[in-house]
Parts: structure tokens; sequence; C-alpha cells
């Protein structure tokens, strides 16, 4: 019964958002009051309706109800708790389920927050996003009914991909798809813009809090997805330019310049049709990256099972959406008015330096995600889709970007003074210049290329700390001031300073994890023992584990450095049998300096193991970099300017429950 | 209509053209074989070694005794999903693996079999991806069975998983007599 209820809720909510879709733009049009105050109320019932059909779905998990074939192809009944629930949304119909039920609450919050929305952009705004919902939920009801039921039920279920079996892994699809999702709020209020005619800085400063809840959640949801990666399939790697890596890639190189170019367009009142195209743009590449997922036009390891006749439903959406609102823009924001004018040399100048890498680095990851695909219209190509295409065109487009990213926010307004800046920069280039010969005294072997990547990022780190030193007149002014100028400050100048540091030690983690890795393979009997990177391993000999769902085989290894006890690591093999599948657990002994990393092989004969030993130096930075960007976009989120919208009601109260909507 | 409006249409013609390929790629459904190259001899190929003691792969290795042929390559994520499968497959099933190494470094390629194990029986190195192109392959990974009398009959596009394995590859080498 509760399966029933869960689909009907699911088409109660269609009809909803038909209605949302609907009413509030045409009562809008015709200026008709009663007609746009619909759309609170549709959302709401939009979102309860989904939550409803969603909570049906996590129960039929849970109770392990095997008449629902979808809990059947993917659950187990011996399966842990956590994984029971995360299995929800593990599978294509479940994963779409949580897709709407995150675009509905956005909806909900715009709905909720939005006080200071003029009534009629609100309206056109939630009916865009009752678009976007009705069409997948229409794709759902149709082509992927989660609530499907069998006869007779199954004695027991599937099972969950074991590799999916994972912590890591349970919360990187709910963040990744809060990342696209939250585009979609960015997308509507373009499109509404564009109904209306109209953008103006208030319109700027309504879409950058949304923007950046979204790209926070993307990045956290890349870094889980690359961590999990890293440690779960057992091979120390961290980015695979996999095509489902860069479909969420994209979106984020999308948004990132999306909100580098809605500060001009709010400060400035400029670059407001190319910030409308980006906002359209980054919820595009969303919506092409569910249809590269679930289509299966590209093959990847994290491709959903494939139905060509979902393919086809998917880009059907993403005619309408996509096309729509492109041929929308095409006639509408050659009307929009021109704004402010600036010099090249400003930060301004630097925002648009900032978002044309940003496009051409989208470019490449696009074109070579989608290579297989234009294959038959540019010939065999020399250049082969994977590591190698991506490392040699998009890292060169990396290196300006950063190193300019330095550089912008020591730009004034208007017009700027590059002399000036750089001048004021002399610091951070001496400490680049600094740990770069460090680097290079250091660490002999490795490419030369190297040492120049950290000194690149420190650069940036150094770079943003010193603005963030003068903004506050560290030094230069009595402590008493200084200590003003720090709580007087913008939360967002803070969230910026933060995430350029964050990205600058994300890199630092890269250049090192990619040049100075230490790779050691050995077969080895018990006694034996393997040297890498300074550290002394023991194999200890083998041991048998029985987990709640798998058994499992342990190599226990002794870690010594000259002659002390370091730690014990047990790396180990998991055998799943439902479904049959093994899995590596490397065994990771994590420090900021570097992560020692242990995977164990098939068994030779005569009790010989091959074991793989990893020194990944600072590969830790790489997510604590991405972690603490998306804590400078939390900081930022903070920022009063954000939360109260319109400049004249600076002074107001902050309104209950806006403040942190959608983070 | 001036020059200034028809910038705005870039965007819609761009992701018209896009989505036209989309649905060719669609349309294409790339996990059959053309149906040209199925139950056709195997193509004209010959392709040098990747180790000093370990021969290359050419046409005539081909046929005499059901096979299959493996295009891998040490940058693919994939490859490396479906590799504990394929060793098992030479390993238990005794399944002559050749091997098409493909648009790889070979110092990569050697440091890659070195630590995973090396399931072929031989190996060509495909450094320019020409072979490739006349087999057909898409991507990385594929997988094609042969029959004796070296007839392609099978290919699978992707990473072979244990559900292909069991309901897929093995069901198909013994319906070829193995």
């Amino acid at each position: 019964m509760i399966a029933e209820f869960g689909h009907f809720a699911l088409a109660l909510a269609l009809v909803i958002s038909l209605a949302q879709a609907t009413l509030p733009l045409i009562g809008a049009q015709r200026g008709d009051a009663v007609w746009v105050a619909l759309a609170r109320p549709f959302a709401l019932g939009q979102f309860l309706c989904i939550a409803v059909a969603f909570a049906a779905l996590t129960y039929a998990y849970l109770v392990s109800d095997f008449s629902v074939v979808n809990v059947a192809r993917n659950s187990h009944s011996a399966k842990p708790l956590l994984y029971k629930i995360s299995g929800v949304w593990g599978n294509h119909e479940g994963s779409m389920v949580l897709w709407v039920l995150m675009l509905s609450l956005f909806g909900l919050l715009v709905a909720l927050a939005g006080n200071n929305l003029p009534p009629t952009l609100r309206a056109r705004v939630l009916a865009i996003q009752a678009w976007i919902g009705a069409g997948f939920l229409a794709f759902i009801l149709l082509t992927s009914n989660p609530f499907e039921r069998i006869f007779p039920p199954p004695v027991d279920g599937n099972g969950l991909n074991p590799i999916l079996q994972d912590p890591g892994l349970a919360f990187h699809p709910p963040f990744l798809y809060l990342g696209y999702v939250g585009f979609s709020i960015a997308f509507s209020f373009a499109v509404a813009a564009l109904i209306e005619g109209r953008v103006d800085p208030a319109w700027a400063r309504w879409v950058r809090p949304w923007t950046l809840a979204a790209w926070c959640a993307l990045t956290v949801g890349i870094a889980l997805g690359s961590y999990w990666a890293y440690y779960e399939l057992g091979w120390g790697g961290w980015w695979f330019w996999d095509p489902v890596e860069n479909a969420s890639f994209m979106p984020w190189l999308a948004g990132t310049a999306l909100l580098h170019s809605a500060a001009v367009a709010e400060k400035r009142d400029a670059l407001k049709s190319w910030t409308i195209l980006l906002a359209i743009i980054a919820f595009s590449l969303s919506l092409i990256g569910t249809f590269l997922v679930r289509s299966g036009v590209l093959t990847s390891v994290h491709a959903f099972a494939t139905d060509p006749q979902r393919g086809l439903f998917i880009l059907l959406l993403l005619v309408v959406a996509i096309g729509g609102s492109l041929t929308l823009y095409a006639i509408r924001a050659p009307r929009l008015k021109l704004g402010g004018l600036f010099h090249p040399v400003s930060r301004e100048g630097g925002l648009v330096l900032n978002n044309l890498l940003l496009s051409t680095a989208l470019a490449t990851v696009f074109l070579g995600t989608l290579y297989p695909l234009f294959l038959d219209a540019i010939g065999a190509g020399k250049v082969s889709v994977g590591a190698p295409y991506f490392n040699t065109t998009f890292v060169p487009v990396m290196v300006p970007l950063v190193a300019a990213m330095a550089i912008g926010p020591m730009l004034a307004w208007k017009r700027g003074d590059l002399a000036g800046a750089l001048g004021r920069l002399k610091f951070a280039f001496a400490t680049a210049v600094a740990v770069t010969a460090l680097c290079f005294a250091l660490v002999a072997r490795g490419p030369v290329l190297a040492p120049l990547g950290i000194g690149l990022a420190t650069w940036v780190i150094a770079a943003s700390l010193l603005e963030f030193a003068e903004r506050i007149q560290l030094f230069t002014a009595p402590a008493a001031e200084t200590w003003r100028r720090m709580r007087n400050l913008p939360r967002a100048s803070y969230g910026m300073t933060i995430a350029h540091a964050g990205m600058g030690i994300a890199i630092i983690g890269m250049v090192a994890v990619s040049a100075w890795r230490v790779e050691v393979v050995q077969a080895m009997r018990p006694g034996d023992i393997v040297a890498a990177a300074g550290f002394t391993l023991r194999f200890e000999g083998m041991r048998e584990l029985q987990g709640p769902n798998y058994r499992a085989e342990a190599g226990s290894f002794t870690v010594t450095r000259n002659g002390g006890l370091v730690t014990r690591l047990d790396a180990e093999r998991r055998f799943f049998t439902d479904p049959a599948q093994l899995t590596t657990e490397a065994a990771i002994r994590s420090t900021l300096l570097g992560d020692l990393y242990v995977a164990i092989g098939d068994e030779a004969p005569g009790q010989m193991r091959t074991v793989r030993v990893w020194y990944n130096p600072l590969v830790v930075w790489i997510w604590l970099g991405a972690v603490i960007m998306a804590l400078g976009g939390v900081v930022s989120l903070s920022d009063r300017r954000l939360r109260i919208g319109a400049p004249a009601r600076r002074r107001a109260a902050v309104p209950a429950g806006a403040a942190s909507a959608g983070a | 209509m001036d020059l200034r409006r028809l910038v705005y249409l870039v965007p819609l013609v761009a992701f018209i053209a896009i989505a036209g390929y989309f649905y060719l790629g669609l349309q294409r459904d790339s996990r059959k074989l053309p149906s040209v190259l199925i139950d056709q001899p195997v193509p004209s190929f010959a392709l040098p070694p990747l180790f000093d003691d370990k021969p290359g792969l050419r046409t005539a290795d081909l046929g005499g005794e059901v096979a299959l042929v493996n295009v891998f390559a040490s940058w693919c994520a994939p490859c490396r999903v479906e590799h504990p499968i394929l060793i098992r497959l030479a390993n238990n099933e005794k399944v002559p693996l050749y091997g098409i190494n493909h648009k790889d470094r070979p110092e990569d390629a050697k440091r890659w079999l070195a630590e995973l194990g090396d399931p072929y029986r031989r190996i060509g190195v495909d450094r320019d991806g020409r072979a490739s192109i006349e087999w057909g392959v898409y991507g990385v990974p594929e997988t094609f069975i042969i029959d004796r009398q070296g007839r392609i009959r099978y290919r699978h596009v992707g990473p072979i998983m244990p559900q292909d394995l069991d309901k897929v590859i093995l069901p198909k080498l013994r319906e070829l007599g193995r």
C-alpha cells in the first residue's frame, strides 16, 4: 500500500507542478495578483507530495519490501542500515526521485525566502522551476517508476553494487544533486529575467546566494566522489577524467564562472547578458550530465543501467529546457541595456579574464568528454581521450587562470593599476619564488615543472592573505583600527580569501601527488619486508574476516621508520556474494605530509601476494583545499548583503529562515 | 537583423548541433557492433609486441580456437575495474585472451600490467589507434569474442562486469564450443 501511496503522491506532484508552471506565469503576465500569489502554495504542495513519495520509497527500502522491483533489484535484507538508506538513491529510479525532491526543496525555499523579491518575479521563477519539475516528474512516471511491483516477490534482493557500499559514497550523490539542482534556481531566475526583459543589480544579488549554495554543495560532492575513488578503487588515483566525473565537473566550472560574473553584474551592472547566459549554461550542463549518465551514449564505470527510451525522453527535456531558454535568450538578450563601462585593466577586466579562461577550460573538458560522439565529425583524431588529453589541454588553461587569480582581487573596480597591484604583491611573489627554490633544493627527482606548480599555488595563497592583510591594514594601522576593519569587512570578502587560498592548497596537493608519488610493487611472503619513501613495511601474513554481508581477507603490515614503530595497517579484499563482486579496501595511513597507501593482490603459489605500496605526498591537501573552498562559499553566503537582498532594505531585520537558505 | 543580434544566436545554434549529435548517439546504440563487422573475419592488422618475450598480435594469430580480444589502456579507469575479471577469465576459465594496447605509452602499459597482472597471451601495441579503427572500436575498454574460424562473433563495449561475465560472455563462449 505504501508504495502505491508514494506513486500516487508523485502523480499528484506532477499535477501540482503543471498548475504551478502555468497559472502564476499567466498571472504575472496579466498582472493578476491572486494568480501570482498561487505560486507559493503550489511550491509547498509540490514539495510535500514529492517528500511523501521519497519517504514511501525509503520505507520500502528500510523494511526490505521486495515486492517493489526497485528494492528487489538494488537492496538486500542483510545490508547495513546506512546502505539500505543510500540504496534509495544508488539506482536510476530512486536517484531521480531524490533529484526532483531537491528541485522542489529549492523551489520551496525560494517561495519562503523570497520576501524581498517582487511578487511577479518570484511567480515567474517558481513557474520556470515547476516546468523543470514537471518534465522530470513525467520522466519518472512514464519511464522510470520506482514503485513498480512484481509478483511473486523474490525471497531476497540483488543487493547494492558493493563498491558503492561506502559511507563516502552514501553522501556523494545528495551533495552532487544539491549542486546540480541548485543551479536550476539560477536558471529559473535567468529565464524569468529574460521574460521580464530586465536585469538589474538587485537581480544579480538575488541570484548569487543560490548559485553560491549550489556551488558549495557541488564542490563538496565532487570532493567526496574523488576521495571515494581514491580509497575505494584501490589504485590511489584521485581523478580519472571519466565521463561521469566530467559531467559533474563541467557544471562546477560554469558555476564558478557564474559566481564571478554575477559579482560584476551586481557591483557594476555590467556583463548582464553574459551572466544570464552562464546561468543557463550551468544548469544546462547539469542536465546534459544527467543525459550522458543515464542514456548510455557514453560508457563509463559509473553509468546507470541504461535504456535508449529514457535517453530519448531526457534528450527531449534537454531540447525543451535548453533550446527553449536559449531561444528566449537570442530574442531577448540583445534588448538588455548595456551596463557600466570599464577599463580592461580593472577588477571587472580581471573577472572577464577569469570567465574567458574558465569557459575555455570548460570547452576543453566538454570536447574531451563528448569526443567519442563527435568522432564521426572530426575523423579519427590523434588526441586520445583520457588523462593524456585532459592533462595536455586543461592544465595549460588553468595556469594563467591561477596566476591571474592572485592579481584580480588587487585591482580596483572600473580602472585598476596593474603595476601598482603587482608592486603590492611583491611579498607574495618573493614567497612563491622562495618556496619554488626550496622545492628544487629538497626534491631532486620528478618533473621540473612541479616546483613551479607549487610556486604558482603558493603565489595564490600568499596573494590572498596579502590582500586580506591589506584590507584590514594589518601592521600599517593601530591594532584597534585593524580589529575594527576586521569586524566590518564583509563576510563575502572573507569568503573570497578563504576560497582562493583553498584553491591554492588543493593545487599544491594535486601537483605534489602527480609529480612525487612513490610506487613500489613487490611479490611478498609473510615475513618479507618492503621499503618505500623512508618507511619499512613488514608483511605479517593474512587473516580471514567476516563482515555483515561479505567475507574478507586482510593482509597485516607493520610499518616502521628509522627502526621506530609507526603504525600497523590492514589491507583488505572483500568478497561480496549479493551481488558477487570483489572489492579492495586499501589500508591508508593519512597525514598532512602524505599518505602511505597499501593494497594487496591475488594469491600466487606459495603464499605469495602482490603487494602494492604507494606514498602519495600531500594528497590530503586536495580534498582539504576543496573543503576550504566550500567553507569560503559558506562564509560568503552568510554575508548580510546576500541575506537581505535589495540595498534599500539594508537596515531591515534579517528575515527568519532566509539566512541559510539552501546552504 | 544586425550583426550584434546574430551573436546572441550562437549559443542556440551550438546547442542544436550538440543535440543533433546526442540524437545520433542514441540511434547508434554504441553497445552493438555495426552489423557489417559481426560474423565477419577479423580485420587485417599487424601490431608490434609490447614485451620483448611476448609476441605482438596480427590477424593470423586469431582463429583455430575460441578467443577473446580485449582493447585496453593504462589511462582508462574502467579498464582497471574489469581487469580482475580478465585475470579470472585467463586463469580460471583458461580462455585465450589477446590484448590490444590502445593509444598508450609502452612504459605505462608495462607498469600497469606489472601492477595488476598480465592475463594476455599476446599483446599488440596500437599507438596511433589505427588498428582500433579497423576493429570499429568506439572507446576503451572493448572486448571481442572470436570463433574458431577467426570471425568476430560478439562485441562488448565498456568494462566486463561480473554480471556480464556470467550472463553474456561465458554463455557465449560455451555456445561457440569452449
